[in-house]
């Protein structure tokens, strides 16, 4: 029973992590229709925002207020890589809308450049960075043994979705990026500039990456190749959830964080990724545009 | 009409170079070339399946992986038989399927046929449903993550992340031998141009204009009363088999495979090979895969660092500013040298020779 809970929670804390990752993804996808395959090196440049921040802390500030790194390590990287994502959408994607597949292939390029960036800058090897205090030990509750890393995580996927839904539901900003999500041309027409909502729309997804990045750090090693550990992942969710709800991504990345947990516990690791592959094949067949999807009568 | 019969009379021409390339190259060289040879027939399998079908697959590494793997086990059990890895890990006895793969024509069939029976049932199964573009990218790409954690992990069978190498001889001759490599490289050189025929013929065809149909517009095709799915996992089947056949000439040629061969990055890049090229033609994956594997061992070796900034710069440039490749430049300037000599529209013309299809 315990070990079946304590499974349930580690795929709940890997599905949070892929909810994380796949959030930026499904809202540029879903709004821009950009396949954005840097995001996985947006991520890893967020994780190294915060190794970086760690750095200045152990060089120029008191030691008492290392903690304080990883609070502060949070913002720097959300703005830091939606900079970077901002510049990204400026340079290259902006010249690829309606052309899905390309902006496939130009983001991997770019991404390509964001790595061997990385890679100068901070060398090939892995780097480590130290988790806070407050975030070592775990919870115990029932006889688990919750650590607060993973809690902490689950914690702030929970602030930044509930952020994004406020920021999409509620707010006059977000009701223009629903709106040329649903239909582009008719969103134009009434006003709405179009460029505008993408480039803030895809800064912002991009600053999620950094946030997932941050929180990356706390479960391994980074390195300049992390993103592709997770990207893959993180697009099947968009495929499973469907585009245009956030519902969708939620349920997709916890379905698929629940699944994989299982499945690698009563099977191995790469059995699992196996099944779970068969599984999303399988479910496609159910449902082909996803869990949610935006009905629309449009077909070309 | 005279213009596709100079283009074929080059075609010819390259291929008669390639075929006396032995005579010249150094056999290091002629190793390299030869391994170039055998990515451009792959690239000839992506050209069709994406320049003219419109289908993006990222995960024609395993289709690759299959065929080189497949050619391993055969090479591995003729020149040792049990291959090493195997004793460290404690199994004794061949498995069945490593001893199937022992005779040489079961060998080189099954590389070409399981990569397209693969493709056909994953293609089956996506198709019907309308899964295409984009979703059927990114489960090709989640498929090359499948296969390589499988191969890694299950590496009593398979030799893990070391992949499998180690043998020497073919068909009682010795791999190293420099005569052997000669023969090696024809038997490369003829598939590239029988499987460039057949890609020729196929785009040529009925059926070939059916895809370029689907490519432009996959509902209006069906709305005519086409089953698209159908030739949808036809070309991706084809497309698996030429993949497999490549690997197979591969492994003869370089001697080792490995998962990291076949993974997400090599994906990608098979697929810029046809990019830089010239998508939407047959000369521009082959040219594509040529230079662009000429240009990265030199360039790796010259500026390992700069390489990667390079090639990744160059993916940006292509997709961006010139997605029909280097073959879209040849045709736009040669466009530009009609319509000076005739005096004609030089945007017609240059659309009109964008769209022939060699």
């Amino acid at each position: 029973m315990s070990s079946v809970a304590m499974q349930i929670f580690n795929g709940i804390s890997l599905g949070s992590v892929l909810l994380l990752v796949a959030m930026g993804l499904a809202i540029t996808f879903g709004l821009m229709r950009v396949i954005n395959m840097a995001h996985g090196d947006l991520i890893m440049i967020g994780a190294y925002v915060t190794y970086l921040m760690q750095v200045i802390f152990v060089q120029y500030i008191p030691e008492q207020f290392f903690d304080w790194y990883f609070i502060l390590a949070i913002p720097a990287a959300f703005i830091i890589v939606a900079g970077i994502g901002m510049l990204l959408e400026f340079t290259v994607i902006r010249h690829l809308y309606g052309r899905p597949l390309d902006s496939l292939l130009a983001t991997f390029g770019a991404g390509l450049i964001l790595q061997q960036l990385i890679r100068t800058i901070f060398g090939a090897p892995n780097v480590g960075v130290q988790s806070p205090s407050f975030l070592q030990g775990s919870l115990e509750i029932f006889g688990l043994y919750l650590p607060f890393s993973r809690l902490f995580m689950i914690g702030l996927v929970i602030v930044c979705l509930g952020g994004l839904f406020i920021y999409l539901y509620r707010t006059r900003q977000g009701r223009r990026v629903r709106a040329v999500m649903q239909n582009r041309e008719m969103a134009t027409c009434v006003g709405i500039s179009s460029r505008k909502v993408d480039s803030l729309t895809f800064a912002m997804g991009a600053g999620f990456a950094g946030v997932a990045g941050c929180t990356l750090t706390l479960i391994g090693p980074i390195g300049p190749t992390i993103g592709l550990n997770y990207i893959v992942d993180a697009f099947m969710v968009v495929v499973v959830g469907g585009v245009g709800a956030l519902t969708g991504t939620v349920i997709g990345a916890l379905g698929i964080g629940v699944f994989n947990t299982f499945f690698e516990y009563w099977t191995n690791a790469s059995m699992g990724k196996v099944l779970i592959f068969a599984l999303i094949i399988a479910f496609l067949q159910w449902r082909p545009s996803g869990l949610f999807s935006m009905k629309t009568r449009s077909l070309d | 009409m005279s213009y596709l019969y100079s283009k074929k009379t080059l075609v010819i021409l390259g291929f008669v170079i390639l075929l006396i390339m032995p005579f010249v190259l150094a056999p290091f060289n002629l190793n390299l070339l030869g391994r170039f040879l055998a990515y451009a027939i792959l690239a000839l399998g992506i050209g069709v399946l994406w320049g003219y079908a419109g289908i993006l697959s990222l995960g024609h590494g395993i289709f690759f992986g299959f065929g080189a793997y497949a050619m391993a086990m055969y090479l591995t059990l003729q020149s040792g038989g049990m291959p090493d890895f195997m004793g460290w890990n404690g199994i004794t006895e061949l498995p069945w399927f490593w001893a199937i793969f022992s005779n040489p024509i079961v060998a080189i069939v099954l590389a070409i046929a399981v990569p397209m029976l693969f493709a056909g049932i994953l293609g089956f199964f996506t198709f019907r449903n309308r899964i295409t573009g984009v979703y059927f990218t990114i489960l090709t790409q989640a498929l090359v993550i499948v296969v390589t954690t499988l191969i890694i992990s299950q590496q009593q069978y398979t030799g893990g992340t070391n992949g499998i190498t180690g043998f020497d001889t073919i068909f009682g001759y010795s791999l190293n031998s420099v005569t052997t490599q000669q023969m090696i490289y024809w038997t490369t050189v003829i598939f590239l141009g029988l499987v460039f025929l057949i890609c020729y013929k196929l785009v040529n065809s009925r059926f070939g204009k059916v895809l370029i149909a689907i490519r432009d517009g996959e509902n209006r095709t069906r709305f005519l009363g086409y089953n698209t799915s159908i030739y949808q996992v036809i070309v991706y089947s084809f497309s698996a088999g030429v993949a497999g056949l490549a690997g197979m000439l591969f492994v003869l040629q370089v001697g080792i495979i490995t998962p990291s061969m076949m993974g997400i990055v090599p994906s990608i890049e098979m697929v810029l090979w046809v990019a830089i090229g010239g998508r939407g033609t047959l000369i521009g994956p082959v040219i594509g895969a040529l230079l662009t594997n000429g240009a990265s061992t030199w360039f790796s070796q010259t500026y390992p660092d700069a390489w990667l900034f390079f090639i990744g710069l160059v993916f940006v440039l292509v997709v961006v500013f010139m997605p029909k490749g280097i073959m879209g430049i040849i045709s736009t300037i040669q466009a530009r040298r009609r319509a000076k000599k005739y005096g004609k529209d030089r945007k017609e013309e240059a659309k009109l020779y964008n769209s022939s299809s060699i």
